[in-house]
């Protein structure tokens, strides 16, 4: 069956504490780290941008799967902070890994599940078999605008994931969608911060799009809560995914493992597949996953995941996502500002 | 526009993104950047391209505090020497480190890194930097 038969994930080693950010706009950090659930978020250096962390990403998939990145067919990288605006970041990908130039690619948007539905397009190239194994790719630099709320929130890092139907490491039982026209968020083209309905962003939005994914998923697989260890939502704070726990009827135990959100913020495409890597980087074989991502426009992505016992061959090869929220090193807001090109004199 | 560099960038994408180099099987002599022919076997010599492991140790380096325009937002940062495993040499910058921790022996290995861009509309170049070996979990 086809499933995850490698992933890998990047997240850049700078951090800025909320409260730092709190600081600079004589907000109270700790009470606003608590109630965004966000206590840091991860920042990428001067020199790193959705291409170079996708790259990270996608060599540590390729040598956890342990396969010839030739026979990848297909690259998918999902992102709404592409450094071209006409160029894809699958390109230099694909260069890069050392795929071979007898491939698809294409560039995917779809704010935060650009990435999921890039698994799902290789899903269905694995399953029709017009290629052997796809490369999906979720990855952002996000920026908030100065001052504004997801200045707080927005966040780096990529995740990587082969799909492919040999030495499954976890199979994807299931997999179904709800999309609608809601206007939550958007960047129009020329811009350089994203624009949002600020309190339109929860119940009509994100909760509606994952409630009524996460509910039709329950019923085409016909399963319960009951029926699965860990659960993934989309994390655009550590707020949202919890209260959707609760409308769901998810126990906290089983939520706990996805909300990396926590450490280093909502890395947008990277988020849910984040969450998800982080599950299955301590994830027993025979564990059933549930998990909902989320993009503004909007839409969500519901998979049905089992962990199969390959996954155990495949570890310690490759860093962890504790690893890499591990490895950070901290930084001041002029640091930050300077690094994510918020003094425009300095090019 | 047209920009200028684009050709020449192109040719070398290959060898900067995943430092592909040659190997010259009569002497076994690893060399980055590629080279026409062996400097030691010249005419004998027997090169066949090489995409080196990324692994190596740092064996001498400089802290850059002045720095053109576009590498100002990272002053101060670390341009090494590096000697890979194979036994090539090459100068790259070496990033995720504080100046106060780099050292010479210092274990690093090949990451993917912005090099340079040509201006806000030019190209991007992307290539190899180094960066300390970090931890895995479940390693031994
Ligand atoms: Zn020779």
């Amino acid at each position: 069956m086809v499933g995850i038969i490698g992933y890998g994930v990047y997240i850049p080693r700078y951090r800025i504490k909320t409260e730092k950010i709190a600081a600079v706009w004589g907000e109270d950090g700790e009470k606003l780290a608590k109630g965004l659930g966000v206590f840091e978020k991860s920042v990428p250096g001067p020199d790193e941008d959705v291409a170079t962390i996708s790259v990270e990403a996608a060599r540590n998939a390729v040598k956890r799967a342990q396969i010839d990145p030739t026979n990848i067919g297909a690259i998918y990288v999902g992102s709404e902070s592409h450094p071209y605006a006409v160029k894809p970041t699958g390109t230099m990908v694909s260069e890069a890994i050392g795929c071979s130039p007898h491939i698809t690619c294409a560039d995917f948007e779809f704010a935060c599940k650009a990435g999921t539905a890039a698994i799902q397009v290789c899903m269905g190239l694995v399953k029709s078999k017009m290629i052997k194994i796809g490369l999906a790719i979720g990855s952002d630099t996000a920026q908030g605008r100065p001052g504004d709320a997801l200045e707080y929130s927005a966040a780096a890092g990529g995740v990587a994931i082969l799909v492919g139907n040999k030495n499954v490491v976890a199979t994807i039982e299931h997999t179904s969608s709800f999309t609608t026209d809601t206007p939550d968020f958007w960047r129009r083209e020329g811009q350089a911060f994203p624009s949002h309905g600020a309190r339109f962003t929860g119940e009509p939005a994100y909760f509606r799009h994952v409630g009524e994914g996460a509910r039709a998923l329950f019923k085409t697989t016909n399963t319960t809560v009951d029926d699965y260890d860990y659960f993934v939502f989309h994390s655009p704070n550590g707020k949202f995914p919890v209260a959707m726990g609760r409308q769901l009827g998810v126990p906290k135990e089983k939520l706990e493992d996805s909300l990396v959100v926590r450490q280093i913020g909502n890395t947008y495409s990277g988020s849910a597949m984040m969450g998800l890597a982080n599950v299955l980087d301590i994830a027993d074989p025979g564990s059933k996953i549930f998990m909902v991502a989320y993009g503004s426009g909007a839409g969500s992505d519901s998979f049905a995941i089992r962990v199969e016992d390959e996954i155990v061959k495949r570890r310690g090869e490759v860093p962890t996502v504790q690893d890499y929220i591990e490895r950070k090193t901290y930084i001041n807001y002029a640091t930050y500002a300077k690094y994510r090109r918020k003094f425009k004199a300095l090019g | 526009m047209a920009e200028k560099g684009v050709a020449q960038l192109w040719r070398k994408i290959k060898a900067i993104y995943t430092i592909q180099g040659d190997h010259c099987t009569t002497c076994d002599t690893y060399y980055f950047p590629p080279r026409v022919v062996c400097p030691q076997c010249r005419r004998k010599g027997q090169l066949e391209k090489y995409t080196f492991k990324g692994l190596g140790k740092i064996h001498t380096f400089a802290i850059v505090r002045q720095a053109p325009d576009t590498f100002k937002r990272q002053i101060p940062y670390i341009v090494a020497q590096v000697e890979l495993d194979e036994g090539a040499r090459l100068t790259a910058q070496i990033v995720n480190c504080d100046i106060e921790d780099v050292h010479i022996d210092m274990r690093v290995r090949s990451c993917f890194r912005k090099i340079t861009e040509y201006g806000e509309s030019g190209i991007i170049i992307y290539g190899y930097k180094f960066e300390p070996t970090m931890k895995v979990t479940g390693h031994e």
